[in-house]
């Protein structure tokens, strides 16, 4: 391939100012250089949201600590959420779908590559407007007035009324305009995948990866846009008098609370279904076995995205919603395992009888299956509604969204960056730093979410900034701290052997792995134009076809 | 496995993908509803619920004749499209303008009525639920059909330059997309507001 490579930037990258490669980054239009900007500026968000989160744990070691304020307190559970959700989560892997999907589809570029810059700068812009709400909040006068009304602001606490000043403006705006980047993203995805495919790609044989970001990108458009139109009618009643949401004048709160989820729930897949997406390739490349069951799987995805919009209420079980609705949200969500089960039973299926090579990236995909089953099921938990009246709100709650975001999708991620990594960077990222993070990771985190559990179930509440001694839950929360911490040093190993890696890992060259989709065709990094002749294609492994032309995947397809 | 070329390339098959424009048009109009959709439950969900008034019944007042003007402009873009890539200049851009004049028409209707909903029953944005939510999901359509008419207005421009020719005709498809949407957005609204919330 590497004959292929055309030589185009002879420009010697040494000797140029560095004025003039900051300005080549942020008006590029890149598909590829805009992935690496998205993932970047998730990793800096990581970091910060991960402070919080380490703030928020050593507050709540021990009983009556006065760490921080109950103010402070309160922004950092808002800015914790709103950040790794809106700001890192969404961000990379965004940043992966851009760096990704085109390659992976034998495609120069997205669709439309100026909408993609301009997506990612409202989405950067989003981001350090939430931020800048730290000076801004109250007026410049006013220091330290981070939104504090909760990641999902419900009414009537997020009304002038209760939440004076501008500190819940900064939270509304800036998820208004990252969520109208996400949106323009997701158009953006779509028509690349439906228009822009090479000859030969048919929607059959698009890797996973790409049909499930399909999948997802369909549902940002549908998930986002109600928390767009919830955000929009909160303006309108902060600044001029609305009352969509102001009981005192026959508004209604829990409207709020209906909106919000109907996004957020679906949020939550909008989210884990890219992290299917790294499991689904890097699963069978390490197992040496194409994915089990290509069909099931996408079809499997395509039903989680359809039933997973008729759930959402079953974040709201506590505000006495009729017998009927109660049993509507529990037979839904419950329904929403069977799919999921089978993709589960499916990634076992790829593995059972490969040849296993157990590198970093596969160990973080094999961490993923079992965290996520264990986050499933007690979401089913969850699910069923009297349960749910008795440990909603508890930390039992915040231990299953975090053991699906941190196990799963967090475990997943970790995964991809461990796999694509010398794509991107042209270098491999250090095996040994590799296993000490993993290992660190699996240490910290279920020292702290496994743990979380059981306060919850001895009625610890959340969001409280702190608690009465002797009830139980004093060791338990210091060990959960203990873990954050655990896991705060894996994430310095890994941060590390991104940097280290970077100058001094082993030269990847174009297919380190061995693997068999588009993107390990090309040069490491791949060139600008990507391909220096569109491919085609004639199954699902293209390159499996060209290693073996004498037994290709097409004569079986 | 360090080297490999790159996937021969095969006897070229028939391939044809949809055009991306349109692609993301429809995607953008997907999103779209999905936000008027919400507006739409805002207001259904809050019709009769103002402890004061006025309330529509009171108010209210159906002016078909600026409706009819928003629908029709949808055929006259229509047939704009069609003589264009047609590659006739002339009949396209009498159409074109006519279209902007429609939605002109349209939104200068929903002037008029805001402007008497306002001087005349003293109904604003923070009178009461139906204030709030009628002008919101009103002035959310509004706003569209004023996007609308910018682009409508920068495509007779460069009309009028003589830049838009049959090759264009594709990209000019995507944008009668959406004003077709605009139109199908206010048939929905009208529905909701002057009909069943009456």
């Amino acid at each position: 391939m590497s004959s292929d490579v055309i030589a185009i930037q002879t420009v010697e990258a040494a000797g140029r100012p560095w004025v003039e490669t900051l300005h080549e980054w942020v008006t590029t239009v890149d598909h590829k250089r805009l992935g690496i900007l998205y993932i970047l500026y998730a990793l800096y968000f990581l970091v910060i949201g991960g402070m919080e989160a380490i703030i928020m744990r050593i507050q709540l070691m021990r009983p009556h600590n006065d760490f921080v304020s109950p103010q402070v307190f309160n922004r950092m559970f808002t800015m914790h959420g709103t950040t790794m959700i809106f700001f890192v989560a969404m961000p990379v892997l965004f940043g992966f779908a851009n760096y990704l999907v085109p390659l992976m589809i034998g495609a120069r570029d997205m669709a439309f590559p100026r909408l993609n810059a301009f997506s990612f700068w409202l989405n950067f812009f989003g981001g350090h407007l939430l931020y800048f709400s730290f000076l801004g909040g109250n007026g410049l006068y006013g220091a330290g007035t981070a939104p504090d009304v909760g990641w999902w602001a419900y009414a009537p606490l997020a009304s002038r009324a209760f939440s004076p000043g501008h500190s819940s403006d900064y939270w509304t705006i800036a998820l208004l305009v990252s969520g109208f980047g996400s949106i323009g993203t997701a158009i953006n995805i779509i028509a690349t995948i439906i228009s822009m495919r090479c000859p030969g790609m048919k929607l059959s044989r698009m890797p996973l990866f790409a049909w499930l970001n399909l999948v997802m990108s369909g549902m940002v458009l549908l998930a986002i846009t109600p928390l767009s139109a919830a955000q929009i009618m909160l303006l309108v009643d902060r600044y001029l008098g609305g009352h969509f949401f102001d009981t005192q004048a026959g508004g209604s709160a829990t409207l709020w609370m209906h909106f919000f989820w109907i996004f957020g729930h679906p949020e939550v897949y909008v989210l884990i279904i890219p992290c299917f997406a790294f499991a689904s390739e890097i699963i069978p490349v390490f197992s040496r076995k194409p994915i089990f069951g290509y069909p099931v799987m996408v079809g499997a995805t395509v039903c989680i995205a359809f039933v997973s919009m008729s759930v959402w209420a079953h974040h709201m079980f506590t505000i006495g919603m009729n017998s009927y609705a109660n049993s509507f949200f529990t037979i839904t969500t419950m329904a929403v395992g069977v799919p999921t089960g089978i993709k589960i039973f499916n990634w076992l299926g790829t593995m059972w009888g490969g040849k296993i090579q157990f590198k970093t990236s596969m160990l973080f995909c094999i961490g993923f299956l079992f965290q996520f089953l264990v986050a499933g099921l007690t979401g089913i938990m969850l699910a069923s509604s009297p349960f749910d009246w008795q440990l909603s709100g508890s930390y039992f709650v915040v231990a299953h969204f975090h053991y699906v975001i941190v196990g799963g999708i967090l475990f997943a991620l970790f995964g991809a960056f461990y796999y694509w990594y010398p794509k991107i960077t042209g270098r491999m990222l250090n095996e040994s730093l590799g296993k000490l993070h993993f290992w660190l990771f699996v240490i910290g985190f279920h020292l702290t979410f496994d743990l979380m559990h059981i306060p919850g179930l001895l009625g610890m509440p959340r969001r409280i900034y702190t608690y009465e001694p002797g009830r139980g839950w004093d060791t338990l929360n210091f060990l959960v701290t203990i873990g954050a911490f655990v896991q705060g040093i894996a994430i310095l190993v890994f941060v590390a052997n991104l940097v280290i890696s970077y100058f001094k890992g082993d030269k990847a060259g174009n297919d380190p792995w061995d693997a068999w989709t588009l993107e390990w065709s090309v040069s490491s990094p791949p060139p600008v134009y990507n391909f220096a002749s569109i491919p085609a294609v004639a199954s699902r492994r293209p390159l499996w076809d060209l290693k073996h032309p004498e037994d290709p995947d097409s004569h079986y397809e | 496995m360090s080297t490999i070329a790159t996937p021969l390339a095969e006897t070229p098959v028939a391939w044809k993908l949809p055009y991306r424009g349109k692609v993301g048009m429809a995607c953008l109009i997907f999103a779209e509803s999905a936000i008027f959709t919400i507006f739409v439950v805002a207001y259904l969900f809050y019709v009769g619920k103002s402890f004061l008034g006025p309330t529509p019944r009171d108010v209210l007042e159906t002016h078909i004749f600026y409706t009819i003007c928003l629908l029709s402009s949808s055929l006259t873009i229509h047939f704009a499209a069609k003589f264009l890539e047609r590659g006739r200049r002339g009949p396209f851009l009498l159409l074109w303008l006519l279209t902007i004049t429609l939605g002109a028409l349209f939104l200068y209707g929903t002037g008029q009525e805001w402007h008497r909903l306002i001087y005349d029953h003293g109904l604003t944005m923070s009178t009461n639920l139906f204030g709030t939510t009628y002008y919101s999901l009103v002035g959310l359509h509004a706003f569209h059909v004023t996007a609308g008419l910018i682009m409508l207005s920068i495509v007779l421009l460069f009309g009028l330059a003589r830049r838009v020719g049959p090759e264009q005709s594709a990209r000019v498809g995507v944008l009668s997309l959406y004003w077709h949407f605009v139109d199908a957005v206010w048939v929905v609204v009208f529905t909701v507001v002057y009909v069943l919330g009456h």
